[in-house]
């Protein structure tokens, strides 16, 4: 359990060091690090290299944004592999619609509830 | 403020005449440095410690008997929730103001994206205000997701068949 949270700990951390390097170097929005990380999990995951890392660091893989592309990648091509063309065009979406809907709903749910506030520096 | 102001000139004096080619290299010798070395620090210390929280979810649910690779995406929407309303008390932002990169890139920062601007603009009215610009950034987060994602499967599922 402490090795577990301790790969956690190191690999998610080290993806954020990435992201904060290329921020520093770049200055890009944290929009296009989004994109970025995001299109290199389906990338990573597209040579099969994600799924190991997700087995190997858990959370520490999962949790960053590039999980999420590992997890459209692998839904669609699961997917294509029973149903085919089909398959393909909706297993992505379908395997990350349950964060996708949590987002959403909780996004307004929480726009409902809470007033806008004026930021403090 | 003045010295600021000094600074500023005393960068930028070598930028006379700004047009737009140089305009760019301008920005780059005016704007304020930041701390590179503390913000990696900060990056790593944060966003590693989301992912202890997201394995110590995932930790709980494997305890409850859910199989580890449902727990992992339980995990996940757990961290969306606590991130949506740690956003709503406005104590995200503040995590983001040092964290950088750290608060960014877990998918709590991707929850952040959506429900900061929802929030933002329901003044702007339920359906056009919040419906728009709750995915101002997640928006093009989930277009280009999407496309590469089918694209990317595509080309692993014609290796699958014919290779």
């Amino acid at each position: 359990m402490v090795i577990s949270l301790l790969k956690a700990f190191l690999v998610g951390g080290g993806i954020c060091v990435i992201g904060q390097v290329l921020i520093n170097l770049t200055h890009l929005t944290n929009g296009k690090i989004l994109v970025i990380f995001l299109l290199l999990g389906c990338v990573l995951e597209g040579f099969g290299l994600y799924t190991p890392l997700i087995e190997f660091a858990g959370a520490g893989a999962s949790v960053p944004i590039s999980g999420f592309g590992c997890v459209l990648v692998n839904g669609a091509f699961d997917a294509a592999k029973n149903e085919g063309v089909v398959g393909l065009l909706s297993g992505g979406l379908a395997a990350a619609a349950g964060g996708v809907s949590v987002v959403i709903l909780f996004g307004y749910i929480i726009a409902l509830i809470f007033k806008p506030r004026t930021k403090t520096k | 403020m003045k010295e600021r102001e000094d600074s500023v000139k005393e960068k930028g004096r070598d930028f006379n005449d700004v047009n737009m080619q140089n305009y760019k290299s301008y920005v780059f010798a005016v704007m304020p440095k930041s701390k590179h070395f503390k913000n990696i620090i900060l990056a790593f210390v944060v966003g590693g410690l989301i992912c202890v929280i997201g394995q110590l979810i995932i930790e709980f649910f494997v305890f409850l008997g859910v199989s580890r690779v449902d727990a992992t995406g339980h995990a996940s929407s757990c961290l969306i929730v606590i991130a949506a309303i740690l956003t709503g008390l406005g104590v995200y932002d503040k995590i983001g103001r040092f964290a950088g990169a750290g608060s960014t890139i877990p998918i709590t920062g991707f929850s952040n994206a959506v429900v900061a601007p929802a929030i933002e603009y329901r003044c702007e009215g339920l359906i056009y205000g919040v419906g728009t610009r709750m995915f101002f950034v997640a928006g093009p987060v989930i277009v280009n997701g999407v496309s590469i994602a089918i694209v990317v499967a595509l080309v692993r599922w014609l290796f699958f068949l014919y290779c």
